[in-house]
């Protein structure tokens, strides 16, 4: 442990070093980023003019409200609900998930989408649909349930797609002008991806990025590698152990044999040319979206003096909200950002600022 | 919130709200008041009740049994009492095999014997399929409080010292990995195990042991947010400090738990004069459940539950809100 806490002192000294004076904000687009930074005390570590801010990593947390409204219709339909935990909690417009549950309808918390196929596999007189959330990382295996539904043939299991990709993201972001100086980004979603993906931060809006593993000393190593490279901006892997460039091949194959790309609604940041996936026609029988007929009804619907979006963009820290704290708490929260435990504004709810 | 969500049984926020608000309101007397873990009645008896609902009913280190025998033991003890009797009040879904039931009971008798307890009362009654899951236990118990002891969560005072009996956050680990068909190498295995022999140990340092505390739904985090609240203090804990199984830590990471939410049921905190710390460690670990045991803090008066992390940084220690729920990523 000792050995740890010199590390760390080292670390500190070298971005004490490195520091470029002026302001140096660095987004992370990850929910596990967000929380070991906040849990960790990261940002106590670093000197004032380097700011760590949160993008929108949390998958739950992007979700737009009228998505959220279609699901919670969908829970009408006399159907079994399967969904990641987080999910469960989080407000539309009039219900959620949670609330549905007490109110009797069937809402089962999976941990692995596998888990929820094996579940329709066993049941065969349930109607089972998979809400399918989150990035890169959560695609793969909902693909492959996909797949396997297909091949043996289980007509009771569907997937309502709800997917995001982060590229066309983080474009979004800084062509809305965002004020960052480097991005850290997500190991998880990179280890699927690669870094291919990122090369046109540097290249077109002259920003670098490192991709980050989760521990403290991962973080404070790609914070120095971004304040390094700050001149000739680049993307770069500290997390070496888990990311290689090209990424993972196998995945990336199941993603494109499943899934397209199409527009998606951010909350916060609306619509994204791009951003999103839907079940392609090939395998249509298993779309919860063409199976029920359902699908997020109009734009983007605003939260009345809710700031997630600014929170998202990084513009603003989550207690300069006027809900933070007040309105908007874990236990009733108003934004997406204090629904899920990733969310930037649970983790500063929860460990201090 | 006009109907009642899984979260208020979360043992956090929700679960204190709902508590304060509707029972708390309707059943008020000088008894109920005060977050105590047992009722102290004509001076030196102690009262406590709790139902236990679990799945599954066996699970890795323990079942439904042992649990509902070694909470109410422990409850009772924890105002510094030698639990004394014990009831027992089933609730049964039609169609429960009998042999299930059988292994049940024989396990609540076994625990009972061990801890030294008799069980004096009970109850059955039997509901219709779904009436209620498998199997529901009631237990209540009594004890008598320890001659020469002041114990209570309102004596938490600047300058204590926290102790924990041992590894904390297996209980709720190990039912979570069951339920969500995890496997570990080794195992995770519940605590559940009865701490009133360890409690009467202790009990001979009489008022230097001030609070005791079973850190059960809620986890330490609770427990020490509850010791900071009645006893109007800080409190200080030091993450190197924290005795924690290396494997309950991992799948901590893997499921995106905080180690300090997680529910504990073989656990005690105590709040100890600093003078005689050592020798409350020694006692400690000299019983069978409290081998892992140590100093993990102090009592201060900032008010504030922090976490002094290993990183040399330090941040509060949040309270659990409600369900624990696995995260996406």
């Amino acid at each position: 442990m000792m050995q740890q806490t010199e590390m760390i002192e080292k670390a500190k000294r070298a971005i004490e070093a490195l520091n470029p004076g002026g302001p140096f904000n660095i987004m992370e687009v990850c929910g596990s980023h967000t929380m070991a930074i906040s849990k960790f005390g990261l940002r106590q570590l670093l000197p004032k003019n380097i700011r760590l801010i949160s993008g929108p990593g949390c998958p739950v947390c992007v979700t737009a409200q009228n998505e959220i409204d279609s699901v919670v219709e969908l829970a009408n339909r006399n159907v079994v609900i399967a969904t990641f935990g987080d999910l469960i909690r989080v407000p539309g417009s009039k219900s959620s998930l949670q609330l549905e549950r007490a109110a009797g309808k069937e809402v089962k918390v999976f941990y692995s989408p596998l888990d929820a196929l094996k579940y329709a596999e066993g049941n065969p007189s349930k109607e089972v649909v998979f809400i399918g959330i989150g990035f890169e990382t959560t695609v793969p295996t909902v693909a492959v349930t996909i797949k396997e539904a297909k091949e043996k043939n289980i007509k009771n299991y569907s997937v309502y797609c709800l997917h995001k990709t982060m590229p066309e993201a983080l474009r979004a972001l800084l062509e809305g002008g965002s004020n960052v100086q480097g991005f850290l980004l997500p190991g998880h979603v990179s280890a699927i991806t690669g870094s291919k993906i990122y090369e046109f931060i540097p290249k077109e809006f002259g920003v670098g990025g490192v991709i980050s593993g989760f521990e403290a000393m991962d973080i404070l190593m790609s914070i120095i590698m971004l304040l390094k490279n700050y001149k000739n901006p680049a993307i770069e892997i500290q997390y070496k152990r888990v990311v290689r460039k090209e990424g993972n091949l196998e995945a990336q194959k199941i993603i494109d044999e499943i899934f397209e790309p199409c527009d998606s609604i951010w909350r916060g940041l609306g619509k994204i040319k791009g951003s999103g996936l839907r079940i392609k026609d090939k395998y249509k029988d298993f779309d919860a979206a063409v199976k029920f007929d359902i699908k997020p009804i109009g734009e983007e619907i605003e939260i009345k003096g809710c700031r997630c979006g600014d929170v998202l963009k990084g513009s603003i820290y989550p207690n300069e909200c006027p809900l933070f704290e007040r309105a908007c708490t874990p236990e009733n929260p108003v934004g997406p950002c204090m629904v899920s435990s990733e969310g930037s504004c649970a983790a500063f709810y929860k460990y201090g600022a | 919130m006009d109907k009642v969500l899984l979260s208020h049984g979360g043992g956090g926020t929700m679960m204190e709200n709902l508590i304060e608000e509707i029972f708390s309101k309707a059943f008020d007397n000088e008894y109920i008041k005060g977050m105590e873990d047992a009722a102290l009645l004509f001076g030196n008896i102690t009262l406590t009740t709790d139902s236990f609902t679990v799945k599954p009913i066996f699970f890795p280190g323990g079942d439904i049994g042992r649990l509902a025998v070694c909470g109410t033991v422990n409850d009772a003890s924890m105002r510094g009492a030698k639990p004394l009797y014990l009831t027992s009040a089933f609730i049964i879904e039609e169609g429960y095999p009998i042999e299930d039931l059988k292994r049940i009971v024989k396990s609540m008798a076994e625990t009972a014997e061990e801890a030294g307890v008799k069980i004096v009362a009970g109850d059955t009654k039997v509901v219709e399929k779904s009436g209620v899951d498998g199997v529901f236990i009631n237990t209540s118990g009594i004890g008598v409080v320890y001659e020469n002891v002041d114990v209570s969560i309102k004596n938490a005072k600047p300058g204590d010292v926290v102790l924990i009996s041992g590894t904390i956050g297996d209980h709720g680990m190990a039912i979570m990995s069951a339920r969500e068909e995890l496997q570990f190498d080794p195992p995770i295995l519940s605590d559940v195990s009865p701490l009133n022999k360890m409690i009467e140990k202790l009990m001979t340092l009489e008022k230097a042991v001030k609070v005791l505390r079973d850190p059960t739904r809620g986890g330490v985090a609770e427990v020490l947010y509850e010791i900071s609240k009645m006893s109007g203090v800080g409190i200080k804990i030091y993450e190197d400090k924290l005795p924690i199984k290396e494997s309950v830590k991992s799948a901590c990471d893997l499921m995106g738990f905080d180690f300090l939410h997680l529910a504990n049921e073989g656990k005690l905190i105590a709040v100890v004069d600093r003078k005689y710390a050592e020798e409350a460690l020694e006692i400690m670990k000299s019983d069978k459940y409290g081998k892992d045991a140590a100093i993990i803090g102090e009592v201060n008066d900032s008010k504030l539950v922090t976490i002094n992390t290993v990183y040399g940084t330090s941040r509060i220690i949040d309270r659990p809100i409600g369900e624990l729920l696995p995260r996406i990523c």
